[in-house]
């Protein structure tokens, strides 16, 4: 049976569902997590789908617990993921950094709801875009994905998943409320059509292990506990053989490791899609659902012989900064529409560097941002 | 001279960061003599502790080990086991570590019973930030944040983890490291969620701002305000005012976690759950 014979495994699956489809798709074996709204589905679907393939779940006493549990079962061999939103993210934060500084790999969601403190349970937002870039103290480096679809989810799952064994480096994934639960047609790939990346391993015997030793691509091999490499993990910085260290030159040579294994690797990193860009001269940048209005905008305007494009961003951090850089070259106006009051705008007035105009286009009253809204941000724009 | 203890330690780790006279060592010379009276794989063995002085014992010893954040070294073993079931699961937590910022993540992981054995080192202060009382404070003792004597009400680590589901409680003391050794031997050797207290002196805080000012006055406080269980048993609410009481507390056998979470995984294959 050749590819186009197939059938294909289409579903109507909620936003959370998906993700928890991903997941098991890329391999996780272990969730450790706690309720909250707008995440509590992708929890439901791991207790329910997890021991049916010998899998862990646990629902830990706080988010605290639940991060700290899935960097513990990490490093004990499997493949976790724990998720929440706003109020338990910030507790994360700690052990968020734990997970960085000893580059165990894991997924952590975020289905962002209004904000700050307990906002807008049941409402949508992308408040929570610089706190996962610098939620957790500490200069440190972090990817953070961000689908617009529920497609997207699945997909970008199992890319968290996979960025998250190769770099050794915990992966946020940003929701928002809307996209985690509202229900799309998707595809779910056969197993084998699906690239899952998995951590690599030593392949030297025990007692040569350094196991923060990094190869060449910055990346140390990670050995998991009970294989027979007895080796130190500590929050504190530290050297090659895991130990803490308070020699200057080491310090920073592993700081800058953290940072450098994640730049040099950047173009596998960075996703985003572009639409109707070639002969723009007015660009939207947009990311999760406000995305999915932002292309519908581009049609609208288009209709009206605007020239408008759309880039779509799905990696956020890193941030896409050569791509928005030729791209304020490229347009008069730049127009970042988000649910906030101009997060992820600061950091494309930066990349454009004074090249175009960057406007932003925010919302947080816990309602979508739909296209003719932004349209009618084009027009005034404009008429400026 | 070479000893048991060091077929277990990283020797390079050596000489140690504690003070001289702290109790912190007779702790891990009984861990280790515990362990290797068990004659336990050293490959399947992880020590995990969170921060403070005593959570530094895990940087010393040659299994797979973690220092992990401030309070919560039992929900990382708690992933670490359920991961891998195979694998012996030690905690080590400091009093402040394990009772004040961890005290949720303790009493929660006595109540599911989880496999890990749980060793608190109460020096009855938080010595590494330089003496501030801690939930296990004695009443009116001072530290350098109770200058005028603690008001607080201390915490009983062998009632609440009793009181939390625990299936191993006991409690030592740095002065019978041979009765912490065997206490220590038994709670390892325990399915379920064992916990050992020793008490244990910090001479440069504690002894400093309660008037035993060399580690030989501290280990004598800490032989009088120990009793036997049996001693303890036979005392009157006045005469147990001030008193700990040491030796074996609870051994009870109940199904751990991981044991409970294996028949999920079977109910789940066979039935498909209530989905």
């Amino acid at each position: 049976m050749n590819n186009l014979e197939k059938k294909k495994n289409i579903k109507l699956l909620q936003g959370n569902e998906a993700c928890a489809e991903g997941a098991l798709l890329a391999g996780v074996r272990f969730f450790a997590g706690y309720p909250i709204t707008p995440s509590s589905e992708i929890a439901e679907n791991m207790a329910f789908k997890l021991p049916k393939i010998g899998g862990k779940f646990i629902q830990m006493e706080d988010e605290i617990a639940s991060m700290a549990a899935v960097i513990g079962a990490s490093i004990a061999g499997l493949k976790s993921l724990t998720a929440t939103s706003g109020p338990g993210m910030c507790l994360k934060q700690e052990n968020l950094g734990f997970a960085i500084i000893n580059e165990i790999p894991c997924v952590v969601v975020n289905a962002q709801r209004g904000g700050p403190s307990t906002g807008l349970p049941t409402k949508p937002s992308q408040g929570d875009m610089m706190q996962a870039r610098w939620g957790t103290h500490g200069d440190h480096p972090i990817i953070a994905l961000a689908p617009s679809t529920v497609n997207e989810i699945l997909t970008l799952t199992i890319k968290a998943f996979n960025l998250s064994e190769k770099y050794r480096i915990p992966v946020i994934l940003l929701l928002d409320e809307v996209i985690a639960h509202m229900r799309e047609k998707v595809e779910i790939p056969a197993p084998e059509d699906i690239e899952v990346i998995n951590r690599k391993k030593p392949t030297v015997p025990p007692e040569e292990y350094l196991p923060f030793k990094p190869d060449e691509d910055g990346v140390p091999p990670m050995a998991n506990f009970g294989e027979g490499y007895r080796y130190h993990i500590t929050g504190l910085i530290h050297d090659h053989k895991g130990l803490p260290t308070s020699n200057s030159q080491e310090i920073d040579a592993f700081i800058r490791r953290l940072h450098n294994k994640i730049q040099k690797s950047i173009k596998d990193i960075i996703i985003y899609q572009k639409y109707s860009l070639d002969d723009a001269n007015i660009a939207l940048i947009a990311y999760g659902s406000v995305a999915r209005a932002a292309e519908r905008t581009v049609k609208l305007a288009r209709e009206e012989g605007l020239k408008v494009g759309l880039l779509k961003l799905l990696t956020i951090w890193p941030f896409c900064f050569e791509e928005v850089n030729k791209l304020a070259q490229q347009v008069d106006l730049i127009i970042v529409p988000e649910m906030n009051l101009g997060q992820m705008v600061l950091e494309v007035e930066r990349a454009a560097q004074g090249k175009c105009r960057v406007v932003p286009y925010g919302r947080v009253d816990g309602e979508l941002i739909n296209p003719i809204e932004i349209l009618g941000k084009i027009r005034e724009e404009i008429r400026k | 001279m070479k000893t048991v203890i060091n077929n277990y330690i990283r020797e390079e780790m050596f000489p140690n960061m504690w003070c001289p006279g702290c109790g912190n060592g007779i702790v891990l010379g009984a861990i280790i003599r515990a362990i290797d009276d068990l004659s336990w794989d050293k490959d399947k063995i992880v020590a995990v502790s969170g921060i403070g002085c005593s959570s530094r014992i895990t940087g010393y010893v040659d299994f797979c080990t973690m220092n992990t954040t401030h309070g919560r070294a039992l929900p990382f073993a708690t992933g670490i086991k359920m991961a891998n079931p195979d694998l012996k699961v030690i905690v080590v937590m400091g009093d402040g570590d394990c009772s004040a910022i961890g005290g949720n993540h303790f009493i929660h992981a006595a109540r599911r019973n989880i496999d890990l054995t749980a060793i608190i080192i109460n020096n009855m202060i938080y010595g590494m930030t330089g003496g501030q009382y801690s939930p296990l404070t004695p009443t009116g003792k001072y530290g350098s944040t109770a200058p005028y004597g603690n008001i607080d009400q201390s915490f009983d680590l062998v009632e609440l983890a009793i009181a939390a589901g625990a299936s191993y409680v006991a409690r030592g003391t740095v002065y019978n490291p041979r009765q912490s050794t065997s206490l220590i031997k038994n709670a390892l050797d325990k399915k379920g969620f064992s916990v050992v207290e020793i008490i244990s002196d910090c001479p440069v805080s504690y002894g400093k701002m309660n008037k035993m000012k060399s580690p030989a006055d501290m280990l004598k406080w800490i032989k009088d305000i120990t009793v036997s269980k049996k001693v303890w048993e036979g005392f009157s609410p006045d005469e147990k005012k001030g008193k700990y009481a040491i030796g074996e507390f609870l051994s009870k056998d109940r199904p751990d976690y991981t044991e409970l979470y294996e028949e999920i995984i079977k109910k789940a294959q066979e039935r498909g759950g209530n989905k």
